[in-house]
């Protein structure tokens, strides 16, 4: 049971030196760095290899010999705090203590981490360390994982001298609505702190006095409030730091544990899934190199939360003759859905029968609805977007990069696309350590200032609907009045031959998918041009992928190209491109949907155009939602089927890169809910055909059979690769966007409507731990156009688009640019997406001030 | 108490000037703001966070970090008085039992007219005059009951050594005035390429090679 990556790792480490023998370190050593000698360090009386400026403590880790630690973290630079690390070192001036965490590795140098000396510093450093430590281990929960109760036991002394009274303070104290520290237990390592300044760039708590009376803290009334604060939970090598989800939840020793990948968003934070009495208590984050380090946003972390929550659906519901929605059997339910379907589909109607949603899903799930909307009902009218992302088949013939490849040290990237704290955090914390530290060259264009602005070494501020004319003219270089050109010019600059990463995605929800499209068309053309696609939704990538998108089938391809590779499985596929959420619900607000089915989706809050949404689903015929919770959409449907949800199916996911890495079962679902596959296969027996699906290896291993960018991701490939495994990348051209001028209403500003990671959506209102950090919405207005309209922060404004009138709050931040307006998706109070014109490539608005909030 | 009035932040711009990095304006900033108020308030470290672009978190740290900058409202007249061992042995302790009773408070604290604050001191590196003390950090030294009885009694009626003592948080005011020109060729830590000039040359100094084995 360990608490972090460092631990994890050594663990590894101990396994493979338990297996090989002794004298084996000597060959391994050259087996590992053929080309490059190394640095010779003698380790214990045994010759190594390191790394040229590698740090003695991890050269030593990487040879089996692990030297106690509590502040060196491999994610972070050396302090140097804990002492606990001093082992006997000798560079040619005879033998002294040095922290070999702060000690980069020199030819010859000769290490001795077992000698009397250096045993005796590590007891004297832990009698120091446990002197104010309360050693209340049977009450904290970090007892049975705690590193300083385990390198006690490994290297201490066996008693304390220490007979004074010890340091007292407060137990616990409440430092976020999070997390709870307490500082008696604290030994003062600065991994917390550390984390929250060098990492996650929220410097909110910080050592506080001096000597004896140091303590973690954070500023009176300025709580902890970082996207990633649970982080500092996970890293604390005490129980000094505690989440609230998890205290006094469970004990490390009773945990059962499977790892798995975060589906909170489409990062794909590789996880650890820990439950205990059939119940998930905990995610702690896996350190993988090529997506998270170890990393998880609070959102994600505590995510869990909603999986335990009592409102889960545990019984299918359907419609009794008072029109209300009471739990029926999984066969009453499948039947009255099954002869919905297939009365459309046998009256020649199959058209009129529409999938919405599946970004939720996983892999398997997704194709196997894929394979039953397309193959068996035989309609296109499917996709896993809300109309936030982008075009599945621009997003399939554009040269990919990885998110390594965008953090490649020394690099040049173009981020056009979403705050990414607020929608893809951990990505946040690699771009922020890639401009930091490894001197990544960021360029920003945006319709309004995002957390990465301050990064960026130029940041392109552009209205809603031009950002293809800021790309035109960073790609000619002629500014045509879209940019100021000295900004241009050293725009063009830094890019020079290039190569250019571009992350592309959709940065607020009022600019239209082609106007972005556009944008990411015109920046191909600059010099080794590769893109990040970053579309927000968990599994939205594997999803389409799998074919879950008009006009698509498994793996990446359109209807003719994927045809030929599905002939031998499949009994049928589209002959002609369907239509996308939008069109669905347009037809189905006309009453020419008859069967209209939602895959976890939610589209009467999560949609743009949220009236279009609800009177969607008010003039389809049937409307079955297959969900976790009964959603606003889903308390409009007819049938109701409560599906397993994130842990309690196995499968695999795909993330932004195109990885593809396995999801685990840690406990059972709720009820009688279960997976989306096996509805898909049931109705399909019901409608007379066969999926020819009965194990999710299986389809895991069909899809590598039957998608060619999946070729070789099998069942059990997938599983025992820990990072996962990239997708073939797309060939040939890429499809242009159509090359309109941008269309909209005229009017005085334009708005902008972003996502927040806390938003007013179902798990976040489920998990009691993030629930109250949901934002309240506000307007933002640039200084200029708040001294025009005579209003300054705190102030009324009643916004108006060819929707309707807003009224709300109003602050006004310099970062804005005149003749924009900010606002936000979702949220509780000032909701800007009832302002959004879906139509558009832009929405204008009126903006005056006053009204009634 | 308050953050920053117009005429500091106007002193405090300044300051921060003087530095390639603002963050080092902070501890100058901390006085600036003690001045002010007499103690370092929260609403002036959130302040002070701002100018120089760190976190209010951030400025606390550095704050607590020194005895000097208090957190809470002093008296006018800040008492150190020294009990470490040279001082004791002349009786530093009895000259502090000798203040409390004196003053009425323990040391810590603040009498209730705000003119005196006493304060129980580590070694303020002037044993030769022990028992000594500090008024408002101006070193006073062998001192008995009697002449600190005097010492209260003047600075009470504004007599005597109260002329020479500034009242507390002015400590670092000459500090603050820089020389016309000095300062103007700082540069940016990052922008310097050379080793700094304390760092021995790689020339062989026959003369330093004894010592090192």
């Amino acid at each position: 049971m360990s608490d972090d990556a460092a631990v994890t790792e050594t663990e590894e480490t101990e396994e493979t030196e338990e297996a090989e023998t002794e004298e084996a370190t000597a060959e391994e050593t050259v087996e590992e760095a053929p080309a490059d000698p190394g640095v010779s360090v003698t380790i214990n009386g045994a010759p190594v290899s390191a790394k040229p400026g590698e740090l003695l403590i991890d050269a030593a880790e990487r040879h089996g010999t692990y030297i106690p630690r509590f502040c060196y973290h491999p994610r972070m630079k050396p302090v140097g705090m804990c002492r606990m690390c001093l082992v006997e070192v000798d560079t040619g001036r005879g033998m002294s203590l040095q922290p070999s965490c702060m000690l980069p590795v020199s030819d010859g140098m000769v290490v001795e981490t077992e000698s009397p000396a250096s045993k005796a510093a590590q007891d004297g450093v832990l009698e120091f360390l446990l002197i104010n430590h309360p050693l209340d281990c049977p009450v904290c929960d970090k007892g049975g994982e705690c590193p300083l109760q385990d390198q006690t036991m490994a290297y201490g002394p066996g008693e304390s001298r220490f007979v004074e009274e010890k340091r007292h303070y407060e137990k616990p104290i409440p430092i976020s609505e999070t997390v709870y520290l307490d500082r008696e237990r604290c030994i003062l390592c600065d991994r917390c702190t550390r984390f929250a300044a060098d990492v996650a760039g929220d410097a909110l708590i910080h050592f506080q006095g001096r000597g004896s009376n140091t303590e973690v803290n954070t500023f009176p009334d300025h709580p902890f409030a970082s996207y990633f604060s649970g982080n500092t939970v996970q890293i604390c090598p005490v129980g000094a730091l505690t989440a609230k989800p998890y205290r006094f939840k469970a004990r490390p020793w009773d945990l059962e544990e499977t790892n798995s990948t975060c589906t909170g968003c489409s990062v794909g934070c590789r996880i650890t899934v820990q439950s205990s009495r059939d119940q998930v208590v905990r995610y702690q984050g896996v350190d993988i190199d090529p997506v998270n380090w170890g990393w998880l946003c609070d959102k994600g972390r505590f995510g869990f939360e909603a999986l335990n929550s009592e409102d889960r659906l545990t019984d299918a519901l359907t419609r009794n003759d008072n029109g209300d929605l009471v739990p029926v059997s999984w066969g009453n339910a499948l039947g009255l859905a099954a002869a919905a379907l297939r009365t459309a589909r046998d009256s020649g109607r199959a058209e009129n029968i529409a999938v919405i949603g599946g970004s939720r899903l996983t892999n398997e799930d997704a194709y196997a609805w894929t394979k039953f909307a397309k193959g068996i009902l035989g309609t296109d009218n499917v996709d896993a977007q809300l109309g936030d992302g982008l075009d599945a088949e621009f997003l399939a013939t554009l040269p990919r990069a990885t998110i390594d490849e965008v953090c490649e040290p020394g690099g040049t990237v173009i981020w056009l696309g979403p705050d990414p704290r607020e929608e893809l955090p951990v990505l946040f914390l690699r771009m922020r350590h890639a401009v930091e530290e490894d001197k990544v060259k960021l360029i920003e264009l945006s319709s309004a200032p995002t957390s990465l602005s301050t990064l960026a070494s130029a940041s392109v501020a552009y209205r809603p609907g031009e950002a293809a004319a800021v790309a035109q003219a960073i790609v000619t270089g002629d500014a045509a009045g879209a940019i100021d050109p000295t900004a241009l010019e050293s725009i063009r600059a830094t890019i020079g031959d290039g190569p250019v990463r571009i992350v592309v995605g959709r940065p607020d929800q009022a600019e239209s998918a082609r106007s972005i499209e556009a944008a990411a068309f015109a920046l191909s053309s600059l010099p080794g041009a590769s893109f990040l696609p970053v579309l927000r939704r968990a599994n939205v990538n594997g999803a389409i992928d799998m074919g879950l998108s008009p006009g698509r089938l498994p793996g990446r391809t359109s209807l003719e190209a994927g045809r030929a590779n599905l002939d031998s499985t499949w009994t049928m596929t589209p002959g002609t491109p369907g239509k996308g959420t939008y069109e669905i619900l347009l037809d189905a607000a006309f009453g020419k949907i008859d069967v209209l089915i939602l895959l976890g989706a939610d589209p009467a809050i999560d949609f743009g155009d949220k009236s279009l949404a609800i009177e969607a689903l008010n003039g389809a015929r049937t409307v079955i939602a297959l969900d976790q919770f009964l959603t606003p959409s889903a308390s409009l449907a007819d049938v109701v089927l409560p599906v397993a949800g994130f842990a309690e199916t196995t499968g695999t996911t795909t993330n932004i890169e195109g990885r593809v890495s396995a999801l685990d079962q840690k406990v059972n679902a709720p009820g009688t809910a279960r997976s989306d596959w096996m509805v898909a296969a049931e109705l399909a027996l019901r409608l007379g055909a066969d999926l020819g699906l009965e194990s999710v290896d299986q389809i895991t291993d069909e899809i590598a059979r039957v998608a060619p960018t999946h070729a070789g991701i099998t069942a059990e490939a997938v599983k025992s690769a820990n990072d996962g495994i990239l997708t073939g990348t797309a060939t040939g051209p890429i499809v242009a966007p159509a090359a309109d001028e941008p269309t909209g209403d005229a009017g005085e500003f334009r708005i902008l409507v972003r996502r927040t990671l806390y938003d007013y959506g179902t798990l976040v209102s489920q998990c009691p731990a993030s629930a109250p950090l949901a934002s309240t919405g506000s307007f933002v207005l640039s200084p200029a156009d708040g001294e025009r309209l005579g209003v300054t922060s705190g102030d009324t404004v009643t916004v108006t688009s060819a929707k309707g009138p807003l009224a709300g709050p109003v602050q006004i931040d310099d970062g804005i640019t005149p003749g924009t307006i900010l606002s936000w998706f979702n949220v509780a109070g000032t909701d800007g997406s009832y302002l959004i014109d879906v139509d558009g490539d832009y929405t204008a608005v009126s903006v005056e001030a006053g009204g009634d909030a | 108490m308050a953050r920053l009035s117009e005429e500091n932040v106007a002193r405090a711009h300044e300051m921060i000037a003087r530095y390639p990095v603002p963050k080092s304006a902070l501890i100058p900033l901390l006085h600036v703001a003690q001045e002010q108020d007499g103690y370092v308030a929260n609403d002036a470290m959130e302040h002070i966070a701002e100018l120089v672009g760190v976190t209010a978190a951030e400025v606390v740290g550095t704050c607590t970090f020194y005895e000097m900058f208090k957190r809470h409202p002093v008296g006018t007249y800040v008492l150190n008085i020294c009990t470490n061992i040279a001082c004791q042995l002349l009786g530093g302790e009895e000259l502090l039992a000798h203040a409390e009773e004196r003053l009425g408070i323990r040391a810590g604290a603040t009498t209730d007219d705000k003119m005196f604050t006493i304060e129980d001191v580590e070694c303020i590196a002037a044993c030769t005059e022990a028992p000594c003390l500090q008024v408002n950090y101006r070193y006073y030294g062998r001192i008995d009951p009697d002449r600190l009885d005097q010492m209260i009694e003047e600075l009470r009626a504004g007599t005597g050594i109260a002329a020479e003592i500034p009242v507390h948080g002015t400590l670092a005011q000459t500090l603050q005035h820089l020389p016309e020109g000095q300062g103007d060729d700082i540069i940016h830590p990052d922008l310097i390429t050379e080793a700094p000039v304390w760092f021995r040359s790689d020339e062989p100094e026959e003369a330093t090679t004894g010592g090192a084995a």
